[in-house]
């Protein structure tokens, strides 16, 4: 994949490439464009320049193809306040094309800590509630490459750890995952390469590296 | 997918009944302020009859309109929509079946019985309620564009109906004239075959042009 956006510079002369089995992870201050790259990624905005390519082929020209590979949690996480996580959870499985039965998605929901709380419409529960109902997405999901922005965001130790362990499982069958967030990612599998975003008003390029 | 979006629609619907029944409820009193407001003059009120009510009928739609994508947009699933795994084109087909069932479908049925406050005939409210019955779903349809295209913006209910409005003119002439024409005797088959044309019309390109507007306002 490659990308280079120049409206605002808030990056150019981005190159990177993602092999089954890696996690890339994007840091930067806050303004650096780490949500900007994540929706270039998925397809929702277009690069001022560059191309991001999937198999080969330009994502733009694979369209329903490549949604098909891909799940994404923004920072708004799409869960709908009037319904309840298990509703929320299965319809947003449906929608994604992977439709789950009450039972998997009970036990989806009880892995990210929510048993017994299934059925409480979703504005009942708190911020990180929410988004430990989001992240059930994850759990029965069969996409290849997960976009996951500030998904440790007013989550517990617990829930990170959980984070990490969802990660760690995709990663070690062959999938891909691209997060940006700020805190330290453990993972047991896998490859781990970080890439940070400059601050804006910098020059905006952007330097990648291995972890400690 | 398509059948989540629309059960998905409805649930909500369901969830907020009290959106939908402001509408109804809107409709109801716009149409019958007139009989009210002119009084018992019943050659006039069966004249102007089919214009109230159409234009009643708009009116109410543009109301629900503002709302069919903008609490999925502030909660991030519009987002998560044009990612799915299908064309974008039935995303927006599956909205809007689903606010014409929840906001438009009540106001067709209400419709026959307004009629009857302005001493329409039965073979008459017949005639409004099929022109209605083809005609509403036109106005969801070219109203999803508008309500695509001010996504997000301060004050996008007033642009929406100067936006909407000028297009929904064809609908409200074809449709208050199907129901002029069964009221002067004349048979109305013409006004209700132009609809039709407009109904498939704009069911094949609204979408179309909604799911491009939704881009754009989501970029």
């Amino acid at each position: 994949m490659e990308c280079v956006r120049g409206d605002r510079r808030l990056f150019r002369d981005l190159s990177f490439s993602l092999t089954p089995g890696t996690l890339l992870q994007i840091t930067g201050p806050n303004g650096s464009g780490k949500t900007s790259l994540l929706r270039i990624l998925c397809g929702l905005t277009s690069p001022e320049s560059g191309e991001i390519k999937w198999h080969g082929a330009e994502i733009r020209s694979l369209a329903e193809e490549y949604s098909r590979s891909l799940t994404y949690i923004g920072h708004r996480i799409a869960v709908k306040e009037e319904l309840s996580s298990i509703e929320n959870l299965r319809i947003s499985s449906g929608l994604a094309g992977c439709e789950l039965s009450q039972n998997q998605a009970q036990q989806a929901l009880a892995r990210v800590g929510l048993a017994g709380r299934e059925n409480l419409p979703a504005r009942f529960l708190s911020e990180g509630q929410r988004r430990r109902s989001a992240l059930a997405r994850l759990i029965n999901c069969t996409a290849v490459l997960w976009i996951l922005d500030e998904v440790l965001a007013s989550l517990d130790h617990a829930a990170v750890t959980l984070v990490e362990s969802l990660i760690s499982e995709h990663l070690s069958k062959g999938g891909m995952a691209i997060v940006a967030t700020h805190q330290e990612l453990h993972i047991s599998s896998g490859l781990f390469h970080r890439l940070e975003l400059e601050p804006p008003g910098s020059g905006g390029t952007a330097r990648s590296g291995s972890p400690s | 997918m398509f059948r989540w979006i629309v059960a998905r629609d409805l649930m909500l619907a369901w969830r907020r009944r009290s959106d939908v029944l402001s509408t109804l409820f809107f409709f109801v009193i716009v149409a019958s302020l007139f009989p009210l407001g002119i009084g018992p003059e019943t050659q006039l009120l069966r004249s102007i009859a089919p214009g109230v009510v159409w234009v009643a009928a708009l009116l109410a739609s543009m109301l629900s309109l503002g709302r069919v994508f903008q609490s999925d947009e502030q909660d991030g699933t519009l987002e998560q929509m044009l990612l799915t795994p299908q064309p974008v084109y039935l995303v927006v087909l599956g909205k809007v079946l689903a606010q014409w069932l929840v906001s438009e479908v009540p106001l067709v049925l209400i419709a026959p019985l307004l009629g009857v406050q302005f001493g329409l005939a039965s073979d008459t409210l017949l005639i409004l309620f099929v022109s209605l019955l083809i005609g509403t779903p036109i106005l969801s349809l070219i109203g999803s564009i508008g309500a695509a295209l001010t996504l997000g913006l301060r004050g996008g209910g007033v642009l929406i109906a100067l936006l909407i409005l000028p297009l929904y003119i064809p609908v409200l002439i074809f449709g208050a004239g199907a129901v002029d024409a069964s009221i002067s005797g004349v048979s109305p088959q013409a006004n209700l075959y132009l609809l039709g044309a407009f109904l498939v019309v704009s069911l094949v390109f609204a979408p179309w042009a909604t799911s491009a507007a939704l881009r754009i306002s989501l970029e």
